[in-house]
């Protein structure tokens, strides 16, 4: 049976604390459970806490740019909290990129830069409205 | 001279399961080697590359784990063994980003990257060996 990762709601930003080894399969479901989980509740950030994570393999480094992508199309933004220093080490030896994910030390930062992407997408918005105003009058 | 220094124990890789087992014996036997934290963690994941290829390309197979010494140091050798298609250009399959479909093309490249010793045994028909070993320092 494929292990699941539980996700947890807080305000407007989807938690997700992973505990254990993961399988490949438990990586899936997770992806296709926040894409639920991200349409069903609108919310506009989700953080991915690993400090618990004792490897990330190509798999896993995937799985994360993946729910990132894919958190992007319903208008939210990814962070992964807690990389072990071990474990960004070997990121970078292994080569891999984590494409349009955040990273941050703890959740605290995570949480912070959510806000200020979000902060900075809502100011583009206001901008473009009031260009298109200026351009119909 | 690297010779075996202990018993050899072995799991058969038939789903992604047994990814995830293989990553843990590496990690007890890495732990016992007295590998520093960041080379068990480059093993463990060298180790969940190389068996998840066993699985994915060569249709499952058997992975093998044992303590060594070159009569300096201890080290940890995994290898991993299928009987299935085999790779028909190794200088390809070891070129970062390449990859015959399913994968970021950094299974062999980057596991070779995270080892110290690395060997490909391979043949189109016959299917395919990978040894790699991690030195304590």
């Amino acid at each position: 049976m494929t292990e699941r990762v539980p996700i947890l709601s807080i305000g407007d930003v989807l938690l997700v604390s992973i505990q254990i080894d993961l399988q490949d399969q438990s990586a899936i479901a997770l992806q296709e459970d926040l894409a639920d989980k991200i349409s069903t509740t609108g919310a506009t950030g989700v953080v991915i806490d690993i400090t618990a994570v004792e490897i990330v393999d190509s798999f896993i480094g995937r799985m994360f740019a993946t729910i990132a992508s894919i958190s992007r199309l319903f208008d939210a933004d990814t962070v992964v909290v807690g990389m072990r220093p071990a474990v960004a080490i070997t990121l970078v030896e292994l080569g891999l990129s984590l494409g349009e994910v955040h990273t941050a030390l703890d959740l605290e930062r995570g949480m912070k830069i959510l806000h200020a992407v979000r902060g900075r997408r809502e100011g583009l918005r206001h901008d473009g409205q009031a260009g298109s105003a200026v351009a119909g009058a | 001279m690297t010779t075996a220094s202990g018993p050899v124990e072995e799991i058969a890789i038939g789903n992604d399961g047994d990814v995830v087992r293989v990553r843990q014996l590496a990690r007890t036997y890495a732990t016992k080697a007295k590998l520093s934290l960041v080379d068990q963690t480059k093993l463990v994941t060298a180790t969940s590359e190389l068996a998840r290829n066993t699985l994915v390309y060569g249709g499952g197979g058997v992975a093998t784990v044992e303590m060594v010494t070159d009569g300096r140091r201890n080290g940890v050798r995994a290898s991993f063994h299928d009987e299935g298609p085999g790779i028909p250009d190794t200088t390809l399959a070891l070129a970062d980003g390449w990859s015959s479909g399913k994968g970021l093309g950094l299974g062999l490249s980057g596991a070779k990257r995270l080892v110290d010793d690395f060997e490909l045994d391979t043949e189109v028909g016959r299917g395919t060996r990978v040894t790699v070993v991690k030195w304590s320092r």
